[in-house]
């Protein structure tokens, strides 16, 4: 808190009023009513709604589909975050070593995140498609035919592959900024201390890097479970059928498509709950950080 | 740990002459790894992009013939022109240049109303001592937990009841009901010593000159960077564009790309090359932001991060 | 310029809990530099913030002049602050920090114009005028915060240990500039610091604080002479004073079992004797005592000794010539020597009868 603090009447309800206003409108609000419809069950032929307490969670969660979804959503999670943090961290040691063209490696190596993700997943769509795409000519010389939105794991890979790409830049930032600010004096006393660079990146460099990582974990973690639903729809070409999805897309294509209001927003909650849950380890995670350093 | 250490130094420097170029040499080949590690990272990275734009460069019968094309083509003026000025919809509404126009004004739009906003809020919680404040605060920050994308459905209909479909207002608002700019600001506030309130109050300043004439124009550097990011973030939203905007009119690139992929799925002979142009068209400014103010992005993106 | 008179003035953050500042009175006069000195959190900055209005003022008066300014915003108690760290306004030239607080007074530009352009040539900043504060060095820094004080023409400036973000070599450069500056002005100032030896080359006189409540007011000199407690008289002065647990017997005063001085006038009971390092002799000519040197720090000009006498630490000053062995033999000149009462710490003055030389 700042020492000397302004006793103004109305200026500062004046200057908080839009945020908060803005705030009620368009995330209170809608919050609560996913949580309340969540718990009623639609009239499809208009005409209100009855109250079915959490029979939609059961229907949810009892759905084959469902879990079909949660389980893809799972290894689709552990795939793009395992392997946009592990490239990216490769990239950012190897860019922090090069005495020479460091500063052209990072532009070539960062500008791909201002690519929207459905951009990237037209262009992804385009490098694995059935007529066209070099992926698939790739995969057809080693005998493999490759169909994108036809068979199941041939459209997951693309999904995760697109995904990882898309990501891979904003780890390589963070880690680079997180490698560069481990002071000068840190590494020189590593380089006496330990002559293989090896055992010095694991003994010393990863674990000052640790903070860094974990944050990036949950952004990753995130970005996996919400901002590649454009990827995903872009990949499917607008027809969901048979092919993999996440957890997010369903609850928009029960929403919008299928005008389950309930299950979708039961869905919803379910996703709320989760993500609140990362949140809360987040801060746990933060609050033990700041004792070892 | 130490004796070993020694040790080492010992056997190096007996070893004498023959030792330095040894080592050079194996400095020489960790090197080349290093620099072909990043010469692969960089490929694929450009590789896809560079692909898509020499692809978009012919017509759409050779790339249908032949696929993605590795040479520039002889296509590009038409292609560009096609995609800039030709309807990509149905009703004739969505040019490229009028995709580009409302990206434009979702990405600025999107960006000064959110810093506007959260830079305010943001004085009020951290400058004064309100009542209600820590209610405030957590009001506010709790938007952190919740992306847009888990409350979508709800959100839509709000914005539906008060008739902001296929508005600039629909598009961009909601968007801004999350508190990263706020939290952004909070801490760089929160950073700027007392002291030099302390002196404008001293100075003569009160609350809205102290803002007005201190506050702003210090903070014009994280208000660059945290402008960059919102831009970018701004321009490349797709999936709130999608539901809110039907009126082509209303359609920004990347909403637009959505609907290549409809057409396209028809199509007997898909227009790659028009796609891949819309994609380049799509992704440069938002790039070109992001290279030429580097600087700005990355102090904006790993010192705000959420 | 005006007089600053701070009357029994009380600072409490929380009713519970020792206060910050505790029924502090202080009369400066027109045109008087006035430096409080004192430990961190001894309550000196607390002071001289409720004097500049940007603290509330719990119990007691502030007046400037002849007003009360307790309820007065600070921007209208005709006062100039230099803050520690400058609070320049980054993004404001040197021209532009000057004039600020003018032009939120609405003085006319020429007027402005005018200040800024004496205050510059005063401090020599006449070719920074439009540099910002981050192209400047730190003393060019400190400059600008002192003209942005100076070009107000306040009654009073208010001094938040302006020096201590500066190096050793260019603060003591900045001390003697910051002493003239006032001496041709004239205004009176009020200076804060927890450098004694700032606090006593500045002041025309001193007023050192501890835990909130003032220890002693009066000139360097005076202070240094005649420290009031042992709390200043441990404060002031480098080297800082010796200080011993003495016991008296009405007629001898003792370190353990070892006689330092007459103790004569003083009643019986243990005391606390306090030497400077200056006032010690060396190898008297009769009534010395024995010191266990411990160790020696070379000045150049002398140096100083670290030793013990009876198991309890004293340092004096010699001259670099003299010869150094593992033990002295010393007296203490009994003119100059300090008692305190043993409990608390304040001065006793020893009804002497008898002059012994």
């Amino acid at each position: 808190m700042k020492r000397v603090i302004f006793g103004s009447s109305w200026l500062p309800y004046a200057f908080l009023a839009p945020q908060i206003l803005i705030v009620i409108i368009f995330f209170y609000l809608p919050a609560a009513e996913a949580v309340r419809a969540s718990f009623y069950l639609e009239n499809p032929f208009g005409g209100g709604s009855t109250f079915v307490g959490i029979d939609n969670y059961k229907d949810v969660l009892t759905d084959d589909n469902y879990v079909r979804v949660a389980k893809f959503t799972f290894w689709f999670s552990l795939l793009v975050t395992f392997f946009s943090l592990a490239i990216a961290l490769l990239l950012a040691v190897k860019a922090d070593t090069v005495l020479r063209g460091a500063k052209s490696y990072r532009i070539l190596l960062m500008w791909v995140y201002a690519i929207a993700p459905p951009v990237a997943g037209l262009i992804g769509v385009l490098m694995f498609d059935q007529h066209v795409g070099p992926i698939t000519d790739v995969a057809a010389l080693f005998g493999y035919k490759m169909q994108i939105g036809v068979n199941y794991n041939d459209t997951a890979a693309a999904m995760i592959i697109i995904s990882i790409w898309k990501q891979v830049p904003v780890n390589f930032i963070f880690f680079l900024s997180g490698l560069q600010s481990i002071p000068k004096a840190v590494r020189e006393a590593a380089q006496i201390d330990c002559r293989s660079s090896w055992r010095r990146f694991w003994t010393v460099t990863f674990p000052m890097l640790a903070p860094t990582g974990f944050f990036l974990l949950i952004i990753n973690i995130t970005y996996a479970l919400f901002d590649t639903f454009a990827v995903i729809d872009v990949v499917m070409k607008n027809e969901p059928g048979s092919n993999p999805m996440t957890l997010v897309y369903k609850v928009y294509l029960d929403g919008f498509r299928g005008s389950d209001l309930g299950g979708s927003s039961a869905q919803s909650v379910i996703l709320m709950a989760l993500v609140l849950l990362l949140t809360i380890f987040q801060f746990r995670m933060i609050e033990r950080r700041v004792h070892y350093t | 740990m130490m004796e070993t250490t020694s040790s080492n130094l010992e056997v190096e420097a007996r070893a004498g002459g023959r030792r330095t170029p040894l080592l050079s040499q194996r400095r020489f080949w960790r090197s080349v790894g290093d620099h072909t590690v990043l010469w692969l990272g960089v490929l694929f990275m450009l590789a896809p992009v560079l692909l898509a734009f020499l692809t978009s460069t012919h017509d759409a019968v050779t790339i249908h013939r032949d696929g993605l094309q590795f040479l520039p083509g002889d296509h590009f003026g038409e292609t560009y022109e096609a995609v800039l000025f030709g309807a990509t919809g149905f009703t004739g509404k969505a040019t490229g240049l009028v995709m580009t126009f409302n990206s434009m004004v979702l990405g600025i739009g999107f960006a000064v109303g959110k810093i506007v906003i959260s830079m305010m809020a943001a004085y009020a919680i951290v400058y004064f001592r309100i009542p209600f404040a820590t209610l405030a605060f957590w009001v506010i920050f709790t938007t952190l937990l919740l992306p847009l994308e888990v409350r979508i459905l709800p959100s839509y209909e709000i914005v539906q009841k008060m008739g902001l479909l296929n508005s600039y207002t629909g598009l961009i608002l909601p968007l801004i009901a999350s508190a990263t700019g706020t939290f952004f600001f909070r801490q760089f506030f929160k950073s700027v010593p007392d002291e030099l309130l302390e002196a404008a109050r001293i100075d003569g300043a009160g609350p809205f000159k102290f803002f007005v004439d201190i506050l702003v124009p210090m903070s014009k550097t994280m208000i660059a960077a945290i402008f960059i990011i919102m831009f970018v973030f701004g321009w490349n939203q797709y999936l709130w564009p999608t539901l809110i905007t039907t009126d082509e009119g209303y359609y920004t690139l990347v909403r637009g790309i959505k609907q290549i992929i409809q057409v396209w799925v028809g199509a007997n002979i898909p227009e790659y090359g028009q796609a891949m142009a819309l994609a380049i068209l799509a992704m440069l400014p938002p790039i070109l932001v992001v290279v030429v103010f580097q600087r700005w992005f990355i102090k904006g993106l790993t010192e705000s991060d959420k | 310029m005006a007089s600053v008179t701070i009357d029994h003035v009380t600072k409490e953050y929380s009713t519970s809990g020792r206060p910050a500042v505790s029924d502090v009175s202080l009369a400066i006069a027109e045109g008087e530099f006035i430096v409080l000195v004192g430990p961190s959190g001894c309550g000196k900055s607390t002071l001289l913030r409720m004097v500049a209005g940007l603290e509330k003022i719990t119990d007691g008066e502030v007046r400037i002049g002849d007003r009360r300014v307790n309820e007065v915003d600070p921007a209208d108690r005709d006062i100039a602050m230099v803050f520690q760290n400058y609070a320049l306004y980054p993004h404001m030239t040197v021209r532009k920090n000057m004039g600020y607080g003018l032009k939120n007074r609405r003085l006319p530009k020429a007027e402005i114009e005018k200040r800024v352009a004496e205050a510059a040539s005063i401090l020599q900043l006449d070719e920074y005028l439009d540099r910002r504060p981050r192209e400047l060095s730190g003393g060019q820094r400190q400059r600008v915060a002192m003209g942005r004080a100076i070009v107000r023409e306040p009654a009073c400036f208010l001094f938040d240990e302006p020096l201590s973000n500066l190096d050793a070599k260019l603060r003591v450069e900045m001390r003697g500039e910051i002493k003239q500056l006032q001496r041709r002005l004239g205004t009176t100032s009020i200076y804060v610091t927890h450098d004694q030896l700032e606090a006593m080359t500045l002041a025309d006189r001193l007023v050192v604080l501890n835990k909130g409540e003032v220890e002693q007011i009066g000139a360097p000199l005076d202070v240094y002479r005649s420290p009031a407690s042992t709390f200043v008289a441990s404060f002031i002065g480098s080297p800082a004073m010796s200080l011993l647990n003495a016991a008296s017997d009405g007629s001898a005063l003792r370190i353990g079992d070892v006689v330092v001085a007459s103790g004569a006038g003083l009643a019986a009971g243990p005391v606390t004797l306090g030497v400077r390092a200056e006032d010690f002799i060396l190898a008297p000519t009769s009534g010395g005592f024995a010191m266990q040197v411990s160790y020696v720090e070379e000045l150049g000009a002398g140096r100083l000794v670290h030793g013990a006498v009876q198991g309890q630490m004293l340092t004096l000053s010699i001259s670099a010539d003299h010869p150094m062995t593992d033990e002295l033999i010393i007296a203490i000149d009994p003119a100059r020597l300090h008692l305190f009462d043993a409990s608390s710490g304040k001065r006793i003055t020893p009804r002497r009868e008898t002059a012994e030389a």
